[in-house]
């Protein structure tokens, strides 16, 4: 007979922890439009800040000490590593609490989380990119890495719109792309108070009259606030686009960002694993997405 | 698997020295109800008990926990007080073993949740048939018999407990106990296949789950939804006491004047108002009947897509927690549109 005292121990190991935020510095704080900065971070830990692959599309979630966790999407794209950009509006409790820190303050960062990009099924294509407003933070990410790679697309077309031209995210870096002749940049605002805008002025769907698409031969990746995808993918549709070559990257509350907390659910999906990025199909097929 | 016999009148033996692989626990009276809670002597538990207010959940998802300290200069600490906590949970229906082996699968996967898995580890399990009553449907569910997710698992077979050893530990615990297990006989197998088909005939609730999940896509903008939104009082108990709810909140809090503070999770219910709302005021789930038909669609249709089985185990506590008396087979059968639901 075995004695009690030498019954094995079942000591479990703690495994990696998924929540654990890694620290992280903000290196730089831009005031690109008023509550919408661009944060610059990179880890403390040199090996993390070197080590940190993310995909295209991509989010983190951001612990500000004190006010939470909070999902952000990466804005910078993973042909240029080393930091991390975060195009932040000031929204809800975690990003207030950003707004009121300093260069050199430190937050936490856990990720990458999310599908991303398909960014297998999309190289070789042309990319058709349509945003509004902060859709542009999401975006961005693969705009670089495409430029970036750009042997690896065919034709590049973005189109992108704000309010005006005050309140346009990226402006500089934008409007530099207008001159490069390996791509379309569109860039559109619905009024002008300056008179000083060189690019359109009107409304985002209107953009398509200026671009040549080819829907076979496209993906499209779109992303804005709810009157952009109404307009938009009925353009899209209506240009032949198949509904599963239509990308959309979505936002939800999240409290975990690895499928278990339960708050992103869309009819039966997680947002956070098995999105941000949906398909126009996907969004068809899952009740409540847009 | 390993099957001997226990000699009911042996339990509380077996009990005193299962006492060494950890804290037991088991289902004790309480106004009327029963709890699991820790025992002061074996003669609380009850083993005859119908349903306990809340699942074992409570023990691997506690309904708050601390998960990191932040301290600054530091970062964020893991909290691990309480992790390493040993309970052998005494006395856990199928239906409930079927619930932590679901939720197993939720806190594992591509993302590891080691406070969960930790927990879970550490608390062992012995479980224990059952007779159904009125809102038992766990047949319905696939779930009056689990094969695994148990140490121990006693089947009352008379004067006797046939028990099946789940695992090492659980043999472990047979060995301590010394010459206190028989082995079991064919009369104690055939005596367990008829009690086993007796049981079979005690169910009074139905509920069909085949092709429920193509119903729950047909029937999703049906007005019975709306009815149901206006009933539900959104109070999240029933979330509360499902075996396989898991939907939980994180948040901080820091310490008056500084930064310092904790990070804690706790309890959250897909019904509560605020669920989908995200920063800035907009709420993906502003109607109380989105709010239940997100509920119904998740565990009938998107655990099915996930884990291929609905994220239900036919427990009854929702049936038995929900102050406006909805019923999951009414809400089955309605969706069926089957009239005079024959199901009660």
């Amino acid at each position: 007979m075995l004695q009690v005292d030498k019954i094995p121990s079942y000591q479990p190991v703690l495994t990696q922890n998924p929540y654990q935020p890694h620290m992280a510095r903000i290196v730089r704080i831009y005031k690109m439009v008023e509550d919408n900065y661009l944060f610059t971070l990179r880890f403390l830990d040199d090996r993390l800040a070197a080590g940190f692959r993310h995909q295209p599309g991509q989010f983190l979630m951001l612990s500000v000490p004190g006010a939470g966790e909070a999902p952000i999407s990466i804005s910078s794209s993973p042909s240029r590593p080393g930091v991390l950009e975060l195009c932040v509006r000031r929204m809800g409790r975690v990003t207030n609490a950003l707004y009121r820190m300093q260069t050199n303050d430190v937050v936490g960062i856990r990720g990458p989380y999310g599908n991303g990009f398909p960014i297998q099924d999309i190289i070789g294509h042309d990319l058709l990119f349509v945003a509004g407003g902060l859709g542009m933070a999401p975006l961005r990410s693969l705009v670089w890495y495409a430029l970036d790679n750009r042997d690896k697309f065919n034709r590049v077309t973005l189109m992108f719109g704000s309010k005006s031209p005050a309140d346009m995210l990226f402006r500089e870096e934008l409007v530099s792309l207008v001159d490069r002749t390996d791509m379309t940049c569109l860039l559109t605002v619905d009024r002008d108070p300056t008179g000083s805008w060189k690019n359109h002025v009107g409304l985002l769907p209107k953009l398509f009259d200026s671009a040549q698409i080819d829907p076979a031969r496209t993906y499209a990746a779109v992303c804005g606030p709810p009157v952009v995808y109404r307009f938009v993918l009925q353009r899209l549709l209506d240009l032949g686009f198949p509904k599963d070559r239509i990308l959309m990257s979505l936002e939800r509350r999240m409290k975990c960002g690895v499928g278990k907390c339960g708050h992103c659910n869309v009819g039966y999906k997680y947002t956070c694993i098995n999105g941000p990025i949906f398909t126009y199909w996907d969004a068809i097929n899952l009740p409540e997405m847009i | 698997m390993k099957i001997l016999k226990l000699p009911k009148e042996k339990l509380d033996f077996f009990a005193s020295v299962v006492q060494q692989f950890g804290e037991v626990h088991a289902p004790v009276e309480q106004d009327g109800k029963y709890v699991f809670q820790r025992l002061s002597r074996w003669s609380e538990a009850r083993l005859d008990y119908d349903r306990t207010i809340l699942p074992p959940k409570k023990y691997t998802l506690p309904p708050r926990e601390t998960l990191f300290q932040y301290r600054a200069g530091q970062g964020y600490l893991p909290s691990t007080e309480g992790l390493d906590k040993r309970i052998v949970l005494m006395g856990v229906h199928a239906c409930d073993v079927y619930g932590l082996n679901l939720l197993d699968q939720v806190f594992s996967g591509r993302y590891d949740d080691p406070p969960y898995q930790t927990r879970r580890k550490n608390m062992a399990i012995i479980g224990i048939d059952c007779r159904p009553d009125g809102s038992c449907f766990c047949r319905s569910m696939r779930a009056d018999f689990v094969d695994r997710g148990f140490d121990l698992f006693f089947y009352d077979i008379g004067d006797y407990y046939l028990t099946l050893v789940g695992t090492a530990l659980g043999d472990d615990m047979v060995l301590a106990t010394g010459p206190l297990f028989e082995k079991a006989s064919p009369e104690d197998i055939d005596e367990y296949k008829r009690r086993s088909s007796s049981k079979r005939q005690a169910f009074q609730l139905e509920v069909e789950i085949r092709d429920l999940p193509e119903i729950f896509e047909m029937e999703y903008q049906s007005g019975i939804w709306d009815e149901l939104g206006e009933k539900c009082l959104s109070c999240g108990s029933c979330s509360m006491v499902c075996p396989t709810c898991y939907c939980h909140d994180v948040a901080d809090d820091a310490q008056l004047g500084s930064r310092d503070g904790g990070r804690n999770r706790s309890w959250d219910s897909c019904l509560f108002a605020a669920h989908a709302a995200v920063a800035g005021g907009e709420n993906f789930r502003n109607s109380r009947a989105s709010r239940i038909k997100l509920r119904y669609y998740h565990k009938h249709r998107g655990f099915v897509a996930e884990y291929g089985r609905p994220g239900c185990v036919g427990c009854g506590r929702c049936i038995a927690a929900c102050p406006v008396e909805i019923h999951i087979g009414d809400v089955i059968a309605k969706l069926r549109g089957i009239q005079n639901a024959p199901s009660r």
